[in-house]
Order: C-alpha cells, then structure tokens, then sequence
C-alpha cells in the first residue's frame, strides 16, 4: 500500500494510530470532566487507556499488515517498520505503567483520573517521536512528551519530593528543550530545510560546515538529556526517586527509548554522512556506561540504584548507536524490548513494597522476600538477572545483539568496555538477589503488607514470562527488529533532485 | 538410536526433574533428587561402551536454534569431553546422598539447584556451538552461587559474590572474543555461524596481533577458572564456605572446565600463540607456581577443607604444564589427572564434610587421634589422602606420572621443579593425617564421634572402588583417550 502524504486520505491513513490515540484522550477527558472523584472513576479510566493503547497498536498494526509504504516527495512523517516497531514498543511501556498504577494510585490516594490522560498524551508524543520524518515533527513530540511527563513526575501533589522531582525536571528539561531547538535552527541555517531526508542529501553532497556540526552537538546535547546520558544525566536520580514509582518506571522506559528512537533516525537519516558525531558518542557512551555503573554501585537506595542502572543502561544503548550501521538501530529495537520489560517488573515490586515515598526501600530491605513472597522474588530475581545481562533471560540476548553489533563496526574495544561495565552492575544487581534469598528477614512482618494488586500481578508475570521467552527463543523478535533497522537508512543517492521542503 | 538422543536428553532430564523437586514436600526432595540423579547416571553409562575411540566427535544432535544469528544446538562428544560428562553424572548421585543430612533447610531449593547445575555442567562439556557454550558456561554460575550463598558457611555472602565476579569477569571478556571470532569467520567465508568445526576450520587467516587479544581474553576466562595462580583467590573461598556437594562439585567439575576450555578452544583456535615463547614461559612458569605456591600454602592452613583447596591449586597446576608439554603422555595424564582430581579431591571434601557435621570444626587442630574412635573414616581417609599424593597402586600415580614422563620431554627443568610438587602434596597430606588422626586423643568432645554410617560408606565405596581401579588398570581409560589426544596435538603441533 503506497501513501502518497500531499494526498490528505492518505496522509490521514499515515496518522492513524495517532489519530486513534487523540481520540480516545477526547474521550477520557470528557469522560474525567464529569467523573473524577471515586476509585471507580479511577478504575473505568485505567480500563479506558488500557482500550485505547490496544487499539492504537491495532491501527498500528494494520498499516505494518498492510506493507505502508511511502510514495511522492519527503514528507513530515515517516511510513516505515521502525515506527511501527517502535509504536509498539512505546504504547507497550504504557500499558504496562498503567497496570501498575491501578493499585499503586489507589492506594496512595492518587484519586485523580487525569494521570491516565497525561500517560496518554506522553505517549502520542513520543510516536511522533519516532515517526518524525522532519525536525519540527520530533520536536513537537517531544514537547508533547516532555510536558505531560512533568505533571506526571509531580502528580503525588501532597509529597515534597515529588514537586521537587517535577520542578527539577521541568527547568533542566526546558533548558535541554533549548538546546535542541537551537541546535535545529542551525541545521536549517546550514541546510536550509529541517526535512530528515533533505538534510541527508545535503550533507551528501558536502554541504557542511561548522554550523551544522554546531547543530549537530546541540542536538545531542537535547537527545543526550533526554536520554539521561553522562554527563547530561544530573537531573535523573533525583526525579527517578521523587516521581510517583509507576511514572518513574514510564520515564525510565519509555521517555528514553523515545528520545533514542529519535535520535537513532535523525543520525542514520540525516547524519550518516556526517561522521563527525560518532566519535562524540563513542565517548558519550563509554563516559555514560562507567560514570552510570560506578554510582549505583554507590546506591544503598533500590530506587536510586534503579536510576542509576537506567542511567548506565542509556549507555550500552549508546553503543548502539555509536556502531551505526542497521544493525545498530535492530540492536537497539531488541535491547530496548528487553529493558523495557526488566526495569518495568524491577519498579512493579518497588511500588508493591514501598509507601510513601519509595526512595526509603533500601536494598536490605528485600531481606528475606524469598521466603515470604516466593515469586516475588523469583519475578525480581529474573528481572535483575536480566539486567545484569545473565543468559537465559531477554536482557542478554540484547546485550548480545549490541555486542554483535559493536564489533561488527570494528568497535571492539568499546564491546570489551561494555562488557567490563556489565562485571561492575553485578556488584549492585546481585546484592537485591542476596538480600531476597540468602538474609533473613529482619521482622516477622517486614513483608506482611507488600501488595501488587491483580493487574499489577498480571504486568509482572508478563514481563518475566516475556524476559525468559525472549531469552531461549528470541527468533521472531530478532527478524522483526532486522527489518525494522534496515527500514530507516540514509538517503540512497547523493544526487537525487534538490526539491525543496515537500510541506 | 541411543546416539542421537543421549545428550540432549541428558541436558533435559535434570531440568524436568529439578522443576518436580522443587515442588515437592522437604522431606520427599532428596528421594526424588537421588533418583534423578541416578537415572541420569544410568543413562550415560552406556556412552562408555558405545564410545567409539577412534571415532572423533560421536553422539552428534544438531538443531537450528536463533536462525538469524547461525546459531545452533550442537552437542556431541569425543574422547576428551566424555570423561568430564562421565565424572559429572557419576558424582551427582554422590553429592545428593553426601547432602542427606548436612543439608537441613529449604531442601527442595537446593536439590532442584543441583539438577539445574548438572545440566550446565554437562551442557559446558557437550556444547559444539560457541554461543551454546557460553551460555552453559554462565547459567551454571546461578545454581552455584545460590548454593554457596543460601546453603554455605558463615562467610557465604562474600565468598558467593566473589566467586560469582571472578567468573564472570572472565567469561565477559571471552563473549566479546567469541563474537570477534564470529564476525571474522563470517566476513572471511560468507558463512556467519558459531559451530565449533566452522570456526576451527576457517581461523587460519586471522591477523597476528588480533589472534594474541582474543586468546588473551579466552586465557583469562580459563585461567580464572582452573584456576592458575594469581587468579586463584576466590578459589579458598568458595571452597570453605560452600556445602560439602558444593564443594564436591566445584572441586570434581567446575575447575576442569577452565582446563577443559584451554583443551578444546584456546589451544585448537591460536596454536601459533599458545605455542609461542613467551606464552610457554607464562603458563608453564605459573602451573610452577601453582603446584609449589599451592602446595606450600595448603600445609600452613590450619582449616582442612582449605588445605584441600589449595591442594587443588597445585593439581590443576600439574593438568595445565602435561596440557602445555603437549605430548601424548602428558596430555592423556592432565585427562587423567582431571578425573582422579575429581575423585580424590571429591573424597575428601566428602569426608571433611562427614566429620564436620558430628564436630561442628573443620579446624586440624579441634581433631587428634581419632583413629582409634572412628577406624573406618580413618581407614578411607588415609587411603583417598594417599591416592591424592600420587601414591603408586592409587589413580593419583597414574596421572601426575604420566604428566612428568611427557613433560620431561618438552620442559625438563620445568618438569624436574615440578616434581618437588609430589613432595610437598606428600608433606602436606601426611602431616594433615597425623594431626587429625593419629597424635594423642587429647580432647575429650573426640571421643564420642561416631563412625561412619552405611549411607556415608555408600557414598565413599564408589569412589574407592573407582580410585583404585584407575591405578591399577588405566588402560580402558587411556585407550579412549588416546585418539582425541593424539588429534589435539597435530591440530596444534602440525608436523
């Protein structure tokens, strides 16, 4: 099916799984305009997003079925398998937040039916993220995300962290919004478009210069602080701790595999002929990898040592990325599947433990989990195992796809990095193992009240079940991810007519 | 028929049995476990007569596995790898009995745990598939570590996340190796795939200075394991706070395996790097140090299960310098030193363990005398002590002899230094003895132990009945190997 987007049937097509999602948050918010003080309240709208996160993947889903193919002149939005991979991927950390949530805002007394609407919003932006075939587009999808996500890390009203965490995040999160901006307005002063595949043609036949290497590490500033790179990654264990544990476990997630899908397609579309910014995300990740696992080493907090692990995970993402290449992005799709569902299942057991405030749940304080809570433990233990890269489990088959395709682009010696990074997290991922199966509890009733709550229980099975699946027969999602990565590529030839801006 | 199920369905079985263990009601665990093991053991008996010597890799099962990367399940033995699958499923059953009683808590866990660890163990020496190899490799870390940390002594913490570090520091750096190798052979011959003979065929273009990298990064992984000193740290400590099966087990299987992969990857893959000067120099001079340091340290320890340890050190010490001689005797000796290790070594932890649970000391001092309360256990210890020394009529004097007389041949200084190693393990094992067994029976908590009982006595006789077949009758064992022993040398050795 070919999608000519001047077209505006066609172009409405192209939108569809945005426009599904649109009109599913008219429809709560009118929904929560009428009815918005109750626990069923509550619960309807958690059922209606788990609705419209289905059946936005569905729409999703028939365009990819349906072979979407792009026709005509660059356009503003991309048809091709890694937004659809990718849409899943996101509307997935969604679903898999919001099952989380149900328990947890009922029982903090988060009666407020709007965290679902928010949790929406965010994830259209990150769609228009990943699908952004034009500067303008990932911008706005990234304020679209950004903006929502800061209610969302300031939504436990009553706690003071939780402002903190929400003002810290918005101001270093405009400043970084600044950043990218400006680092856009150079690359259209170079290039004079903000089109991904014009700029890729550009930057083909020569056309650089210092502007648009100046744009360039503006943009990876922007992407990097999204992200949570080191040296950009300041604001994270801060807001990690103080946001609400479920939005922490979005933003962990979620808002980082958008700005990496992002970044993976302005860098391979636009960029790849520009190769002066691997060697500035070489080092971003090997800076990123060592700065993240030495501090959660650090961590006696287990939601702390949580951000810091998301914080050294960006890190082997950037690996991903420094390689390149196609392979890079499918090894990107694949680890972010995996981590996706580990940290997803890590901060589950958290909100279960925790109350008020999770931050106070030290490490220690999983002491004897195992005996008490059996497949508690177990989910957690699959979890950390697989964040710690650990055979068997999804985490590793990432790991090994990254690995693959880091040496693959003759990187080596930053594998061998990545590698000795992951001997480093098993100093902070084992102690939670430790402490669930081999201390004793320090009370009979240490965990009497450790409550995930049914939908919270289905969210943690599925992830584990998921992680191990992935981890012995990863085939399916292995061929899905290969096509996806190959699906984004430089502009084939350099001497394609210059037309300008199709908008 | 027998031949193409065999292996899998000993990676399987234990898997099936450790998933009905662990359901199971404590006191019923061990029952199960015991049968499981045995089955196990019963269905690998038949290998040894159906191992065709001179038939190189036999038993072969060979499954697509991950498609898009060329990965495969391919399992298969020869006759280096068979004696290990062997050892492996002949212990088993001996370490679920050895555990009947020192074993009182969570029971189910632990003897699910096993089984798990029985099928890494023999999943590590089937795999002919790099990636299967190297996630049997890790996945057999997790049982141990829970062992050592849930089941171990009062130090058990450190020493699980120590040992679980070391080795996995090692096998990270292998995993980066085995990708180079992956994508290397894949760009060369169009063919990206793990298999082993793939590999092995296909290596002899590699660049010189990369080849000395990726065996660096296979080095380190083996030698942590063996382990050679100065990686031998985590080695006294596992050992010591470990169960007594754990400690059967790490002693019996876990440390071959880093021998095992020196005999099957490092040495086939970078000949011309392992054979060149300075690497002899290293890995003879620290299998040197090894059997003297280790034994030299061993006789100071005042703990027997870490004099056992460290006797170990000095073992292991003498398989890598009959590995490296690379000669016909010394590397059937480091195969069969890799098994009697197993056994004798294996012995003693059982026995160290068995007076432990009615002393509640493992100290050489807390004992004295006790020959003349408990004469059986005194009996067999002497006898698996004489058997680790290498006393001639035992299997330890099969081994390390049969190491010195190849060796001589290609190191004969290193060989004649090595020999003192006889000397101290006789030194140190001996004045061991007669301090736990025969000085005066001074402590009066020693005069009420018991003896041992017919279970114990069903867990020692298999192991004596095997050390003295091995050293009066080596021959069905040597014939096995001598063909994948001969081929390992002109792999490396081309004439």
């Amino acid at each position: 099916m070919s999608l000519d987007l001047s077209v505006s049937s066609d172009l409405l097509l192209v939108l569809l799984p945005e426009l599904v999602l649109t009109a599913w948050a008219m429809v709560l918010l009118l929904f929560v305009a009428w009815r918005h003080h109750t626990v069923r309240d509550l619960r309807i709208a958690g059922w209606l997003t788990l609705a419209a996160l289905l059946s936005t993947a569905v729409a999703a889903w028939w365009l990819w079925y349906n072979l979407a193919q792009p026709a005509g002149l660059p356009a503003m939005l991309a048809i091709d398998d890694f937004r659809w991979v990718t849409d899943w991927l996101f509307l997935g950390c969604a679903a898999l937040t919001a099952l989380i949530s149900f328990k947890y805002l009922e029982r903090e007394a988060l009666l407020a039916p709007e965290y679902y609407i928010l949790l929406i919003f965010a994830t259209l932006g990150m769609m228009l993220m990943s699908g952004g075939e034009d500067l303008m587009v990932i911008f706005l999808g990234l304020e679209l995300m950004s903006v929502a996500v800061y209610v969302l890390a300031g939504f436990d009203r009553t706690s003071p962290r939780s402002a903190e965490a929400a003002l810290k995040y918005f101001l270093l999160g405009a400043f970084a919004s600044g950043f990218l901006l400006y680092g856009i307005a150079l690359i259209y002063g170079a290039t004079g478009t903000t089109n991904l595949t014009l700029i890729g043609i550009q930057v083909g036949l020569g056309g650089t210069g210092v502007m648009l290497y100046a744009g360039v590490a503006l943009l990876l500033v922007g992407f990097a602080f999204k992200a949570a790179a080191v040296p950009f990654h300041m604001w994270a264990p801060d807001v990690y701790d103080g946001a609400p544990t479920p939005v922490t476990a979005f933003m962990a997630t979620g808002v980082k595999a958008a700005a990496f899908a992002a970044l993976f397609r302005v860098l391979t579309e636009a960029f790849a002929h520009a190769a002066a910014w691997q060697e500035i995300v070489w080092w971003l990740a090997v800076v990123t990898m060592v700065g993240g696992n030495v501090l959660a080493l650090a961590q006696r907090s287990f939601k702390r040592m949580l951000a810091y692990s998301s914080v050294a995970h960006a890190g082997y993402l950037l690996v991903a990325v420094a390689s390149g290449k196609s392979t890079g992005t499918a090894a990107f799709i694949v680890y972010l599947v995996a981590y996706t569902l580990m940290t997803v299942g890590a901060f589950a057991v958290l909100a279960a433990k925790g109350r008020r405030g999770e931050s106070d749940v030290l490490i220690d304080d999983f002491a004897g989990l195992a005996t008490r809570r059996p497949w508690l433990a177990f989910a957690l233990a699959v979890c950390m195992l697989s964040l710690l890269g650990f055979p068997g489990t999804a985490g590793f088959i990432g790991k090994w796809y990254i690995l693959i395709a880091a040496t693959g682009a003759g990187q080596n010696l930053l594998a061998a990095i990545l590698v000795l990074a992951s001997v480093v997290s098993a100093g902070y991922y084992l102690p939670v193992i430790m402490a669930m199966y081999m201390k004793p509890e320090s009370s009979d009733q240490a965990h009497g009240d450790v409550r995930l709550g049914r939908l919270g229980e289905v969210a943690v099975a599925a992830a584990v079940v998921a992680l191990l699946v992935f981890g012995v027969w990863p085939n399916r999602l292995l061929e899905l991810a290969k096509t996806a990565g190959e699906s984004v590529h430089a502009p084939a030839a350099p001497a394609a007519p210059r037309t300008p801006p199709g908008n | 028929m027998y031949a193409r199920w065999v292996l899998t369905a000993l990676l399987a079985w234990p898997l099936v049995a450790a998933a009905v263990v662990l359901f199971l009601p404590a006191p019923r665990a061990k029952y199960v476990a015991l049968f499981a093991t045995l089955v196990e053991f019963a269905l690998s008996v038949p290998l040894w007569w159906e191992f065709a010597p001179a038939g190189g890799m036999q038993f072969l099962a060979d499954y697509a596995w991950i498609a898009p990367w060329g990965i495969r399940y391919t399992v298969g033995v020869d006759g280096i790898s068979l004696f290990m699958v062997l050892l492996t499923t002949f212990l088993m059953p001996l370490s679920v009995l050895g555990s009947w009683s020192y074993i009182t808590k969570q029971e189910p866990g632990f003897y699910a745990l096993l089984l798990v660890l029985t099928t890494g163990m023999i999943g590590v020496f089937v795999a002919l598939d790099l990636f299967l190899f190297y996630v049997m490799w890790e996945v057999m870390l997790i049982p141990m570590y829970f062992i050592i940390g849930v089941w171990g002594g009062e130090n058990r913490l450190y020493a699980a996340i120590k040992f679980f570090i070391y080795t996995m520091f090692g096998s990270l750096l292998m995993l980066v190796a085995i990708l180079v190798l992956y994508l290397h052979v894949g760009q060369a011959t169009g063919t990206y795939s793990f298999a082993y003979s793939h590999i092995l065929a296909n290596l002899h273009n590699l660049d010189n200075s990369l080849s000395w990298w990726l065996f660096g990064a296979f080095f380190l992984a083996f030698a942590i394991k063996v382990p050679m000193f100065p990686f031998h740290t985590w080695l006294p400590d596992a050992h010591v706070e470990a169960p007594t099966a754990g400690s059967v087990i790490l002693a019996g299987i876990l440390l071959k395996m880093g021998t095992y992969g020196f005999l099957r990857f490092a040495l086939p893959f970078f000949p011309t790097v392992a054979l060149s000067g300075t690497v002899q120099v290293v890995i003879v001079t620290l299998s040197l140090i090894g059997i003297i340091y280790g034994g030299l340290v061993a006789m100071v320890q005042p703990d027997f299960k870490k004099l056992i340890a460290y006797s170990s050190v000095a073992h292991l010490g003498f398989v890598m310098l009959g590995i490296w001689a690379l000669t016909l005797q010394s590397v059937q000796g480091a195969l069969l030193v890799m098994i009697n290790h197993g056994i004798s070594t294996g012995a003693l932890f059982f026995l160290v363990g068995m007076i432990y649970e009615r002393r509640h000391s493992r100290l050489i001092e807390a004992y004295g005398g006790i020959a003349r309360v408990v004469p059986l256990f005194a009996a067999i210890l002497t006898i698996v002590s004489l058997s680790s020394i290498g006393l001639p009529g035992t299997n330890g004097f099969v081994g390390e002899f049969l190491i010195l007389l190849g060796a001589f041949r290609t190191y004969p200084v290193a060989t004649a230094v090595a020999t003192t190693g006889v000397i101290i393990a006789a030194a140190y094992l001996l004045w061991a003895l007669q301090r736990v067994l025969f000085n005066p029976l001074d402590k009066h908590e020693n005069e009420k132990l018991t003896d041992l009982t017919p279970r114990e006595l069903v867990v020692l006789i298999p192991l004596l009945v095997s050390i003295l077949w091995i050293g009066v009758y080596p021959k069905p064992f040597l014939t096995r190997m001598e063909p994948a022993a001969r081929q390992l040398i002109e792999q490396v050795h081309p004439k």
